[in-house]
């Protein structure tokens, strides 16, 4: 008979191999996302593009350095951010229903944003490239601020900062409609665009953002891990171990708003990636949040990634915003996986 | 100074409304099991979170001399072990991995073979074993509770404070937990203060008990002792309002046998 601690230890090692597989999965996926576009490359270009860029024709060089590539790494990248984001705030706010999408995050970014394209903000300072997401994260972040204060200034409990939040998501969907109401045809199409959430927008600047972003907040929370994983066995409990719960939550919540709100500055509206990424991590792997937070990132941009793929396929010539891919081919695939799992246990 | 536990002039509740007022307990020495006693709402669990630096209080709680309340929080509950009445909640966390979260984001100082051992040693105690790998939202409410238990046990405090640590337990079970803490305090040497229901587990396992009584402003320590001497049907009538016997049974143990509850308007002094 072995000991406890080397059980737990096979046990832990197999969620490891998990972790490992999704990462080699993820690998797959961004070689087929360089693969798929309306233009046909062969497989064999892409690997001979990225390894020896000047080995392809300027033409392919440009549609693979510039268009694809793009494309995949932000999809990779935000779908990291928003998983991540999700599993935090799920977390923090004990809710298996919270994400940046349910708690009005998505939906104050929407509405920075089209104040920035009506106002006519674009073409007076940065220009649309950068006002437009800059608009995003500022409203995101005010929203999530917005939150915070409830939390620190009342004590509030978490059920009520999970009602402000879905409060807030109704307020600032109003806001948005009123927003396109106003809005000129032109305007409103730029909106609307928005709203439906794109990697079009995609740059190697902003993929720098994103990814800085991530990698600080990543490192951040792996400070806390202990304490979050403790938070999982219930708020009491953490309590009497010492945690200070109100102020790990405040933090966390402050980190999720963070990479959040960066990364839907600049993509857009995509929603279902932050509920359902921390989902899939929690049935593979659990809730110890050594493994927990790698594999919902890790979910979130196997997701995305996919949608990306997708969103170039499905209709061919045509690549649709992905953010209409996540919602209509996630949801079912993610009701199969909740419903099979129920039936196996 | 005097090891043990001892409170002075201790008053705790909400900052409006002080539930207790004025409780002063002589030192209690290392190596007992105390336990606390009342009728609902009289509160014990606010006593036990007041002591554990979890409420704000006015007063003294001192362990070993030291007054708690000059130390960082983190250290005070190292030094003072917890169980909140709340079972740990239903999570995909396994048990292993919530005794290891409970190390490690109280005890950063532990090495990684401290830690193992320290759980080994724990499930060893209570008969966990089996449940290890298995997550939180699959083990019943009083599974939970055993683990929630062993979270407390495993970071090895000065002072135990346990909230009803049996209230979801069966018979054996209840047996398991009071004698694993028994041993615990007795060779350690530490203390432990149990918030019970049960009065005979009280009378079966504590050395000392403590009891609180619904009082008027405020609710206020009746009485304190050895359990059986404590422990007479006139305290009873006082503390819960109800009729009852305490006698010995075929082993010559007291036991506490409650016939009836009485009614507002019968006679309670």
């Amino acid at each position: 008979m072995s000991s406890l601690a080397a059980r737990y230890r096979r046990f832990a090692a197999l969620r490891l191999w998990l972790l490992a597989a999704m990462a080699v999965v993820l690998c797959a996926t961004l070689a087929l996302d360089l693969a798929t576009g309306p233009s046909g490359m062969p497989f064999a270009d892409v690997v001979a593009g990225l390894l020896q860029p000047a080995s392809l024709p300027v033409e392919q060089r440009v549609i693979l350095w510039e268009v694809r590539l793009p494309y995949a790494a932000m999809a990779l990248l935000v779908g990291a951010s928003l998983g991540l984001a999700g599993a935090e705030m799920q977390t923090a706010l004990n809710n298996p229903l919270a994400s940046p999408f349910t708690l009005g995050l998505s939906a104050a970014a929407a509405v920075g944003a089209s104040i920035a394209v009506v106002s006519g903000f674009t073409l007076i300072a940065f220009g649309e490239n950068l006002a437009v997401p800059l608009a995003a994260f500022v409203m995101a972040a005010a929203a999530t601020l917005l939150i915070q204060l409830l939390a620190w200034r009342y004590g509030a409990t978490v059920d009520t900062v999970v009602l402000f939040g879905i409060a807030l998501l109704f307020s600032f969907e109003a806001l948005l409609w009123l927003m396109q109401f106003i809005a000129d045809s032109n305007a409103l199409q730029q909106i609307v665009f928005w709203t439906m959430g794109s990697l079009a927008r995609a740059t190697w600047n902003k993929i720098a953002i994103v990814a800085a972003v991530l990698l600080a907040c990543a490192l951040w929370s792996a400070a806390n891990v202990w304490s979050l994983t403790a938070l999982r066995a219930g708020e009491d409990q953490a309590r009497s171990f010492g945690i200070a719960v109100e102020r790990l939550r405040l933090i966390t919540l402050l980190r999720v708003s963070l990479l959040a709100a960066t990364a839907l500055a600049f993509v857009g509206t995509i929603g279902f990636v932050g509920l359902v990424g921390p989902h899939i991590a929690r049935l593979l792997l659990g809730e110890d949040h050594r493994s927990y937070l790698p594999g919902s990132a890790l979910a979130g941009a196997l997701m995305l990634s996919g949608a990306s793929i997708l969103s170039k396929t499905l209709v061919p010539g045509v690549v649709l915003p992905i953010g209409i891919i996540t919602a209509l081919v996630g949801v079912p695939m993610f009701m199969a996986l909740v419903l099979s799992r129920r039936r196996g246990v | 100074m005097s090891e043990g536990l001892e409170l002075r002039h201790l008053s705790a509740g909400y900052p409006r409304r002080p539930v207790l007022e004025g409780l002063d307990l002589q030192c209690i020495a290392p190596g007992a099991l105390v336990a606390l006693a009342g009728p609902n709402a009289v509160g014990k669990s606010t006593l036990l979170k007041a002591i554990a630096g979890l409420r704000p209080v006015h007063g003294q709680v001192l362990l070993d001399g030291t007054d708690l309340a000059t130390l960082a929080p983190r250290e005070r509950l190292r030094r003072v072990g917890y169980l909140p009445q709340a079972l740990p909640q239903a999570s995909s966390l396994v048990a292993y991995e919530a005794m290891l979260s409970a190390l490690r984001a109280s005890r950063a100082d532990l090495g990684r073979a401290q830690a193992e051992a320290a759980i080994a040693r724990v499930f060893a105690t209570l008969g966990l074993e089996a449940l290890a790998l298995r997550p939180l939202n699959e083990l019943s409410g009083g599974q939970r509770q055993m683990i929630g238990l062993a979270q407390v046990l495993v970071r090895t405090p000065r002072l135990l404070l346990l909230d009803e640590p049996t209230s979801a337990l069966d018979l054996r079970w209840q047996l398991q937990v009071l004698q694993a803490v028994r041993t615990q305090v007795t060779e350690g040497r530490t203390l432990a203060v149990i918030a019970v229901h049960d009065l005979n587990l009280a009378l079966r396992f504590c050395d000392r008990i403590v009891v609180l009584g619904q009082g008027r402003p405020h609710n206020r320590l009746l009485a304190a002792g050895r359990p059986a001497e404590v422990l007479t049907p006139a305290l009873l009538r006082d503390a819960y309002g109800v009729r009852a016997r305490v006698e010995r049974c075929s082993l010559g143990h007291p036991l506490v046998l409650a016939d009836e509850a009485l009614s507002p308007d019968d006679d309670i002094p």
